[in-house]
């Protein structure tokens, strides 16, 4: 852990990296304690995520969907709906609980905001994680979808996960102060997750087809490259809107 | 001689919600080991004075600044000097009184040990009590742990917004010692109408509603 002066400190200093990591991890590990006592985001989520695939379950029993590259596309679909919209009722918890329990101001005058994001950013992709992995195995149990590469549609959801997290988390922080937060967040989120959730669809239906990395190595890049940009440019934006 | 040398300079700061302006053109200078009382009546504006004072708010006109080793700091950048006490500074409530610390010193970059911890929590009088979740602690233990908040980076500028609300008498008198100690360390700005604490005052700024 880094240190500063155990005395008063003579004037404050731009923190150093390892500082920012260190109180990172800490917001990280202070959220997911706090998720994990109350629960919040957990189970809105999940409980979203498992209606959706028993009423897809059910929708697609009645249809008969036979497997063609129509089925896997609506079945890869179906998948990213249920994530996405699970991921919006619960990953703007980490800013809205902050600002709803008046304890912004506390986190605002001891943490460094690119900590704080970091550390909101980290939750975010924790929960995607969890809720990526029951989704899937509900998906994959109740409508009876098959996976030709189980590599290639890990990373797929891995990679699709890390774009809503890098989205999710910088919108969280925007609208955190704002009312109807639950709806403002959908709005904004949606036209910024676009263009990386067709990505997604495409390259999960080509993983249920297909055995092999290759065909989704192009969706897999694109996927890690906007997540690298959203990433990146929340990380400089987040000060402003922190500070606002 | 006191700890760190620090200035805090305000200069022509007005602020207001709206059309309203609560105060104007407000201007003083504090140095290390004086102390400012901030007075008036309900809604006169004395928390939000404190809050521009701790960078939590922007001031509608003017500029406050810390000077401290020749350069000049914005509230904002003077943050890790500064420790703020107020009704409306709120912890974990499902986090126990050592976690927040603990959580609030590694945001900070410090290493505080169990021993720390438990030292502090004893000078503000929860000794025993560090276990506990927030969620089950009275108003006055709440405000006793806003104290541990504001001293665990042993802040030379401390921000006391009616800092003996909901206290009973032992909690007054922590107060009191930590007031005294703060004088030894830097500058105190207390916002208050309690005509008790008026007098650890150098100077007094009265607002008017």
């Amino acid at each position: 852990m880094s240190v500063r002066s155990e005395q008063p400190v003579a004037g404050p200093a731009v923190p150093a990296l390892r500082t920012i990591l260190v109180a990172a991890w800490a917001v990280f590990v202070k959220d997911l304690r706090t998720e994990l006592r109350t629960r919040y985001a957990l189970n809105a989520m999940v409980l979203f995520a498992a209606c959706t695939a028993v009423m897809v379950s059910i929708g697609t029993t009645f249809i008969g969907l036979r497997r063609s590259e129509e089925a896997l596309l609506i079945q890869a679909s179906l998948l990213w709906v249920a994530l996405l919209f699970a991921a919006i009722t619960g990953l703007s918890r980490g800013f809205v609980h902050e600002e709803e329990t008046r304890t912004l101001a506390a986190l605002r005058l001891a943490a460094p905001p690119a900590a704080v994001y970091l550390g909101k950013f980290l939750l975010n992709l924790a929960l995607l994680a969890v809720l990526g992995l029951i989704t899937s195995v509900l998906f994959i149990i109740l409508v009876r979808v098959q996976v030709g590469s189980p590599l290639a549609f890990l990373l797929m959801i891995a990679a699709g996960s890390l774009c809503l997290a890098a989205a999710t988390t910088i919108l969280a922080a925007i609208i955190a102060r704002a009312s109807f937060k639950s709806a403002l967040f959908a709005v904004l989120a949606f036209p910024l997750l676009v263009p990386p959730l067709i990505i997604a669809i495409q390259g999960t239906a080509v993983s249920l087809d297909n055995a092999g990395l290759d065909p989704v190595r192009g969706a897999l890049q694109f996927l890690v490259a906007y997540s690298v940009a959203t990433f990146v440019t929340s990380l400089m934006l987040f000060r402003f809107v922190w500070e606002a | 001689m006191h700890a760190v040398d620090i200035r805090l300079t305000v200069e022509g700061v007005a602020a207001g919600y709206g059309a309203r302006t609560l105060f104007s053109a407000v201007a003083l200078e504090l140095r290390a080991g004086e102390a400012l009382v901030v007075s008036g009546p309900n809604g006169s504006g004395k928390s939000t004075f404190l809050r521009l004072l701790a960078g939590l708010q922007r001031p509608e006109a003017g500029q406050i600044s810390y000077a401290t080793g020749g350069v000049a700091y914005t509230p904002r950048e003077a943050a890790p000097l500064i420790g703020w006490v107020a009704p409306d500074l709120m912890l974990y409530r499902d986090l126990t009184a050592r976690e927040n610390l603990r959580f609030f010193a590694a945001v900070r970059g410090l290493r505080r040990d169990a021993a720390a911890i438990d030292a502090l929590l004893d000078r503000v009088g929860l000794g025993g009590r560090g276990d506990d979740r927030l969620a089950t602690y009275s108003s006055g233990m709440v405000q006793r742990l806003r104290y541990a908040y504001a001293l665990l980076h042993r802040p030379a500028v401390l921000l006391l917004d009616e800092p003996t609300v909901t206290l009973d008498e032992r909690g007054a008198g922590v107060v009191e010692s930590v007031i005294a100690a703060q004088r030894r360390a830097g500058i105190v700005v207390i916002a208050t109408n309690d005509p008790r604490e008026l007098r650890h005052g150098d100077l007094v700024l009265q607002l008017d509603a």
